[in-house]
């Protein structure tokens, strides 16, 4: 008896004692893929919620409490993120940001559904919103939603007959090579050659020799950063003079760094950039790299909007409750006007799928630029 | 036929690369016994190196990368001979090859921690130019690295057998007592080795990095493949190590375009199997007898 008063005692002083800051952050566990093949991803998406976590707790943080960041590495292995993720929600944070592999997602988004807490996620596989959890987030657009963007850019801008497609096997690579060819069949246009390429793939010149030698009118490459970039070195190297069209990553900034002169003349769909038409993406991107001296890509801008979705919806709510700010981000459309953080107006469905405008774009002397604006599926 | 010839140049290129790291092995081993599981870091750590002078102190390119070398051979040579390699190599194989696991760990790391998780650009010293010849289109930088790395080969070859440090190297690895007796300094030796294994091993990091990109772990696939080149080819021969890496390098091409690029990496793996079970001393190698 004497033994647990003491107890009670010692619980009671330690909380009256504990630093009042630190028993009111809010501490959002960052599940990301900070080395391993998605390094690159990583630390833009690490860099970006960074920021925006600086400017909410400047600001007074969500619901007058502070957010504290707490990055966990995946090393882009699938494993490794379930691992870090039963730890995360055995702590039962109020959300979980990460991860960015579509594999790692796929591997986790049961378990945060399980625990009703939100996920806000950078995976762009298709099925990942497709499988009935109510707690994941999209930061950006699931290919179910940028592939037929690209097969349109194909038939009307390319004007492509048959087209050749290069993707990465992995969830990320195999989902969007099914949703482009579902979508190029539906559009009369011929799969000339398929090439499946490895994850972490260093030596491409088998690939673009067999590509060199489909004779397609263009060809869809679909590979995560690294490989994007060793890719269009070792298609520059050998002289492959056919349009290289792809989907966001193959014209974001980490690539165009990485392929140098390569990355000249790819063109194709931007979800999201720092190159848009956009003065506030813009003004984002401009203190991105004065803060950490490289320009960031779509997954900078990815990591800067997932703390303000999270603001947005529990300033909503009213409450700082992972099932109440799931409930509130489903269906809800952030405006910058009211949310300026969250740079573009965005909305998200039942599924946790993003709508928003997007870019066509191309790559122009070791620059993305920007061609045309299109509007929200859904107004 | 065209495919089939840029394919075979193409893996003639990288197989090259991979024979630099394979000669490095057989070197280690016909000196020093010591099998380095590290080797593909010491192919990684270079590009590092010369990144760092560029990068950090602004010395020019190619400047950069002659310090590479040297600090290379410094670090990779002469530390991992005396700070590794001395104190263990007494205690038998097995505790060296071990603490070459370590070290290939602690290099990864560090790298990784020190510099950056994330790949980097490195340039490269040849354009890429495109050179086409009865359809075939090869450019320079591809050529050139098939140059520098063969150059660098038959460079070696002529050190070891025509010149009398070489043939005292070559003394000390077929037989060590009898080169002391015979007034061979077997300790010098077996230190030229280590130097030369970590020299090759920086040229085969200058000449790989400008493709793969600069990154902490690529030494895991270059370590591998360079050790089935080298068992492959033979362990006990320099020749062998150099017809492992070229064979290798054009089987994988050869099997990414002709089989499937997810069972690439296999193909290496088998052939290491056929050979263990039908040539067990490697296709150019020289069978060894031990007495017990």
């Amino acid at each position: 008896m004497l033994r647990k008063t003491l107890a009670l005692a010692g619980l009671a002083i330690g909380g009256l004692w504990a630093p009042a800051g630190f028993a009111q952050d809010i501490v959002i566990p960052n599940i990301i893929e900070l080395s391993g093949g998605g390094a690159t991803v990583g630390a833009m998406w690490k860099n970006g919620s960074s920021m925006a976590v600086e400017e909410i707790n400047a600001s007074g943080g969500i619901l007058g409490k502070k957010i504290k960041l707490e990055f966990i590495d995946t090393a882009s292995d699938p494993g490794k993120a379930r691992a870090a993720m039963q730890r995360a929600l055995d702590d039962k944070p109020v959300a979980i940001f990460g991860p960015i592999y579509s594999g790692s997602v796929s591997a986790t988004l049961k378990m945060t559904a399980d625990a009703e807490v939100p996920q806000v996620i950078g995976g762009e596989a298709g099925n990942l919103t497709a499988q009935g959890s109510k707690y994941i987030f999209r930061t950006s657009f699931g290919q179910n939603v940028s592939m037929p963007k690209i097969a349109n850019y194909l038939r009307d801008i390319v004007k492509a007959k048959n087209v050749a497609v290069v993707f990465v096997n992995n969830d990320f690579g195999k989902g969007g090579r099914d949703a482009i060819v579902k979508e190029l069949a539906a559009r009369d246009i011929k799969v000339v050659a398929d090439i499946s390429t490895e994850a972490g793939q260093a030596d491409f010149a088998a690939d673009v020799i067999k590509l060199k030698g489909a004779n397609a009118d263009a060809i869809f490459v679909y590979l995560n950063e690294e490989e994007s970039a060793r890719f269009l070195r070792e298609a520059r190297k050998q002289g492959l003079n056919k349009p290289l069209i792809g989907e966001t990553t193959l014209l974001g900034q980490k690539v165009i760094d990485l392929a140098g002169d390569a990355a000249n003349g790819v063109k194709g769909h931007v979800g999201l950039t720092v190159d848009a038409p956009v003065p506030a993406i813009q003004e984002f991107g401009k203190k991105y790299e004065a803060k950490y001296k490289t320009k960031p890509d779509h997954n900078g801008v990815k990591g800067y909007i997932a703390p303000y979705m999270i603001k947005a919806a529990a300033e909503k709510a009213g409450k700082l409750d992972g099932k109440a700010i799931a409930a509130a981000l489903r269906g809800m459309t952030i405006t910058p006007d009211k949310v300026p953080g969250i740079l573009i107006e965005a909305t998200w469905d039942d599924t946790g799928e993003i709508d928003r405008i997007s870019f066509l774009g191309e790559v122009k002397d070791g620059k993305q630029v920007i061609t045309e604006t299109l509007p929200k599926l859904k107004k | 036929m065209t495919d089939f010839l840029q394919l075979l140049i193409s893996g003639l290129a990288t197989g090259a690369i991979y024979a630099l790291a394979a000669i490095g092995f057989t070197l280690l081993w016909q000196t020093s016994q010591t099998i380095n599981f590290a080797q593909g870091e010491f192919v990684m750590v270079p590009a590092f190196l010369a990144l760092i002078a560029m990068r950090w102190f602004g010395v020019p390119f190619v400047a950069s990368l002659v310090l590479a070398i040297l600090a290379s051979m410094l670090l990779l040579g002469v530390a991992f001979r005396y700070v590794v390699v001395g104190p263990l190599i007494r205690r038998g194989v097995l505790p060296l090859v071990i603490s070459t696991i370590a070290l290939s760990i602690l290099l990864k790391e560090s790298v990784k921690d020190f510099y950056s998780a994330e790949a980097q650009t490195f340039p490269t010293l040849l354009p890429d130019t495109l050179i086409t010849v009865a359809g075939v289109s090869v450019s320079l930088a591809q050529l050139g690295v098939l140059a520098v790395a063969l150059v660098t080969i038959v460079l070696l070859q002529w050190f070891l057998a025509g010149t009398r440090t070489g043939r005292q190297m070559q003394a000390t690895a077929q037989n060590p007592t009898v080169a002391r007796i015979l007034g061979v300094p077997v300790e010098r030796m077996i230190l030229y080795t280590f130097l030369i294994n970590a020299a090759l091993a920086a040229m085969a990091s200058l000449l790989v990095s400008p493709i793969y990109l600069a990154k902490f772990s690529n030494g895991e696939t270059l370590g591998l493949i360079a050790f089935v080149a080298a068992i492959v080819g033979g362990f006990n021969q320099v020749r062998g190590a150099i017809a492992g890496g070229l064979l290798i390098g054009v089987l994988d091409n050869l099997a990414a375009a002709y089989v499937s690029t997810a069972y690439r990496q296999a193909i290496p793996l088998i052939l290491l199997v056929l050979v263990i079970l039908f040539r067990p001393q490697g296709l150019l190698g020289r069978r060894e007898e031990r007495a017990v």
